[in-house]
């Protein structure tokens, strides 16, 4: 049976939005010139596959459902109060079974060491081997061996992946000839290498992670890979659905004050006055903390802990928003005033165009470059806010699966002797990817449609 | 001129009331005493005489708004509004949740707050100004190039991995100051040295790139033609023309944060056991003491506005074209 949260309901209309979006753009000529001058850049398409793959993954894990358990005894269906994804069952066999405690990445023991007694009445302190993976290499006892072997693999595998992949898409440039072939995978070198690495990478990880814990495992024995991957989805929830809640109150008030000017101006400039006057880890701080209160004060409201976590999150999302919105708010007041004196929009009204219409034919589709911008400028700057607010614990809920609870829970291991740093060091770099890819498409997005931006310096 | 600032002084007025109807709305509307004090008493087996007590000793036991049962001026004196939100209007911050006196707190801990942000600023100001003039002189080649991936990847890490990273590689590997901690006098700068350098570290990127473009902007200006025209030297026009003239944006983007620097980092503060406002901050947020938040949230407020002022007093200083009606 499908479970929708509410946070999965809200990301459905982000992609919904997103493929309307596209519809629009491809029927829009001089919008599709702009796009096309980001696809045409080689950090454009490396950015926007890479990001495309992390929004699958989101996606994927979006997808909720309750699994049926069938009683043995009276053959009553009933569906468990877990709630996975369809992104758990593709992973399943990463996360199924959890070992003890830490273990380091491809170690076959654990990270600290037993007692155990020998037959003889001896202790020892030995390091427990690792129960399900770590010693159960598939193709050689050695492990350099073994990994090279995998990786061979996991090509043959790709290598198909890719050609079923082509075929099905490409099937027309197939059969006019391999100089074709060859043409239009060199013409379009960028994507095709950037795919392929991907795709590589994630068979390959997956086909170690059946064998190896890759990035080792936590305090509770849980796959650190599978914790990072989770993340993703998190990460980008927090930087798309902040956006996303902000979005119309900043473009409605923002046009209304520029546009329409007088008195109502003077209010919404007040109200985005105040607020971003207010230092934001602060408003944050306080409004995070009254939710807390009032959730602990009303346990019955939630009924169990994912749509407890769930509203956290969404939560989080929407006190992110509200201190978020001033900014775009001026921007857009700014631009509409300028957009007011301009001859077009002066020659519709003395056509007798309404206020209404001149906002939703000339005002809004000549400011949207503004909310583009600022919408892929904010992506990247939310994620890593996510780290810090989780950090002063004011972010997502303890349960989630985030970097920030991630790197919080890791902090506390550092004084040990040896670190335990493969936790810390995979949520720094699921971010760092993530982040990076995010500020690379946001240059491009804001090159191409910056009007005051100059292509060429000099 | 006197007649502006006072002006923005006024305009200052309603902006503090609106800030202090919001957080009033926040603390004490959304979640009635009673909640707070049963949350901090802990939920369960909590008596009614308990949560009274617990209000009394905070004061948080008058009504909202209208006390009835006072007479005269009382009957708004004696309210939760009067008490906790007006009075800080003179500063006055009462007493934290824990029972000390937030004003002394807070006079105490804005000095070593102070000590960290002023040289961070500095110091990152002067390399984050070098580096833009150095990409910008070398500008359209390979080197402003890999300058701006170098800021775009230092910029995509989380600001935790540089504070985390530096803590186990300066302090734990090669052992050359404290991990955390402070004291008085001199003895404070071996404490101070690594969080002022990963703050450094920290902002390089965003900075370096952010004054890269004020000074490409300020390249494109028609007078940089004419002095190239004229036969200066690109060194000249860069440091004697572009760079006077870029320093009008940085400065008031400097004036504006310049207040703020009381208030601290909160993380940065709280990583190295600095006791500053930046970690009196996140302690009061981590044991939900509500008084020293709404307290911060005031002050930081007041201290945003303040900066704005300077901003616009700054303008007219270095900007003559710039005249304040």
């Amino acid at each position: 049976m499908f479970a929708f949260l509410l946070t999965d309901i809200f990301f459905y209309i982000i992609i919904f939005s997103l493929g309307y979006y596209v519809y629009y753009v491809r029927n829009t000529k001089d919008i599709l010139e702009t796009w096309k001058h980001v696809f045409k850049s080689n950090t454009g398409i490396i950015s926007i596959v890479v990001l495309a793959f992390f929004l699958l993954i989101a996606i994927l894990d979006s997808i909720h459902f309750k699994e049926k358990i069938k009683n043995e005894k009276n053959d009553l269906i009933s569906y468990s109060s877990e709630i996975k994804s369809v992104l758990d069952l593709i992973l399943l066999p990463t996360y199924q079974n959890t070992e003890k405690s830490y273990s380091s990445p491809f170690s076959s023991n654990l990270y600290s060491k037993e007692t155990r007694i020998l037959e003889n009445n001896i202790e020892q302190r030995v390091y427990p081997k690792l129960l399900y993976k770590g010693n159960h290499n598939k193709y050689s006892e050695k492990n350099s061996y073994n990994i090279f072997l995998t990786f061979i693999f996991s090509l043959l595998k790709y290598i198909l992946i890719f050609s079923i992949f082509y075929f099905f898409l490409f099937y027309k440039t197939v059969f006019k000839g391999i100089s074709n072939l060859f043409h239009h995978l060199n013409s379009n070198k960028t994507f095709f290498i950037t795919i392929s690495v991907i795709l590589l990478i994630s068979i390959f990880l997956y086909d170690l992670s059946l064998q190896y814990y890759v990035l080792g495992t936590d305090k509770v024995g849980v796959d650190v890979l599978y914790k990072s991957i989770k993340s993703i989805r998190t990460g980008i929830l927090i930087g798309t659905l902040t956006t996303i809640v902000m979005l119309p109150f900043a473009i409605f008030l923002g046009i209304f004050a520029g546009y329409i000017g007088g008195l109502v101006d003077d209010v919404i400039q007040y109200v985005y006055t105040t607020l971003n006057s207010i230092p934001s880890v602060l408003l944050i701080a306080s409004a995070i903390l009254m939710l807390q209160v009032y959730m602990a004060n009303n346990p019955m409201n939630f009924e169990n802990i994912y749509e407890r976590a769930d509203l956290r999150l969404f939560f989080l999302c929407m006190i992110l928003g509200l201190t978020s919105w001033t900014g775009l708010c001026r921007l857009l007041r700014g631009e509409s005033m300028k957009l007011r004196e301009v001859d077009y929009v002066q020659a519709s009204k003395t056509f007798g165009l309404s206020r209404i219409s001149i906002i939703i034919r000339h005002i809004i589709p000549n400011i949207m470059h503004i909310v583009i911008i600022t919408i892929v400028l904010d992506f990247s700057a939310l994620v890593l806010a996510e780290a810090v607010l989780s950090y002063v614990n004011i972010g997502v809920d303890p349960t989630t699966y985030s970097w920030g609870n991630m790197i919080n829970a890791a902090r506390l291991e550092m004084s040990k002797e040896p670190i335990v740093w493969w936790s810390l060091f995979s949520a720094f770099t699921f971010m760092f990817i993530l982040v990076l890819f995010a500020n690379l498409f946001s240059d491009v997005v804001r090159e191409a449609f910056d009007p005051r931006s100059t292509k060429n310096y000099d | 001129m006197i007649n502006y600032v006072i002006k923005r002084f006024l305009y200052a007025i309603p902006i503090l009331i609106g800030v202090n109807l919001l957080t009033f709305t926040l603390f004490f509307v959304v979640n009635s005493p009673e909640e707070v004090a049963r949350l901090h008493l802990g939920n369960k087996r909590v008596t009614q005489e308990q949560i009274i007590s617990w209000n009394e000793q905070r004061g948080y036991n008058y009504p909202l708004f209208i006390n009835q049962s006072e007479q005269g001026i009382n009957v708004i004196k004696k309210t939760i509004f009067y008490e906790k939100s007006l009075k800080l209007f003179y500063f006055e911050f009462g007493i934290s949740d824990s029972g000390r006196d937030i004003k002394y707190d807070i006079k105490q801990r804005m000095w070593p707050s102070l000590a960290i942000a002023l040289p961070s600023l500095l110091v990152g100001l002067m390399l984050n100004i070098t580096f833009a003039l150095f990409f910008v002189f070398f500008r359209s080649t390979r080197v402003d190039y890999i300058g701006v991936i170098i800021c775009v990847a230092l910029m995509s890490i989380s600001s935790l991995f540089y504070i985390i990273g530096g803590q186990y590689l300066i302090s734990k590997l090669l052992q050359l100051v404290p991990i955390s901690g402070y004291s008085q006098g001199y003895e404070a700068i071996k404490f101070l040295v690594l969080p002022v350098l990963i703050s450094v570290i920290y902002g390089i990127g965003s900075g370096t790139r952010w004054y890269r473009s004020l000074f490409l902007e300020e390249i494109e200006k028609d007078y940089v033609k004419t002095a190239k025209s004229k036969g200066l030297s690109e060194a000249s026009v860069l440091f004697k023309h572009v760079f006077k003239n870029a320093l009008i944006p940085i400065l008031t983007g400097v004036v504006v944060i310049l207040p703020l620097l009381f208030l601290g980092s909160l993380i940065v503060e709280s990583f190295f056991g600095i006791p500053g406002l930046g970690s009196y901050t996140i302690d009061a947020i981590q044991s939900q003491d509500f008084a020293i938040v709404r307290a911060m949230v005031f002050l930081g407020t007041v201290l945003y506005i303040i900066g704005l002022i300077l901003t616009d007093i700054s303008y007219t200083l270095v900007d003559p074209r710039v005249r304040l009606k």
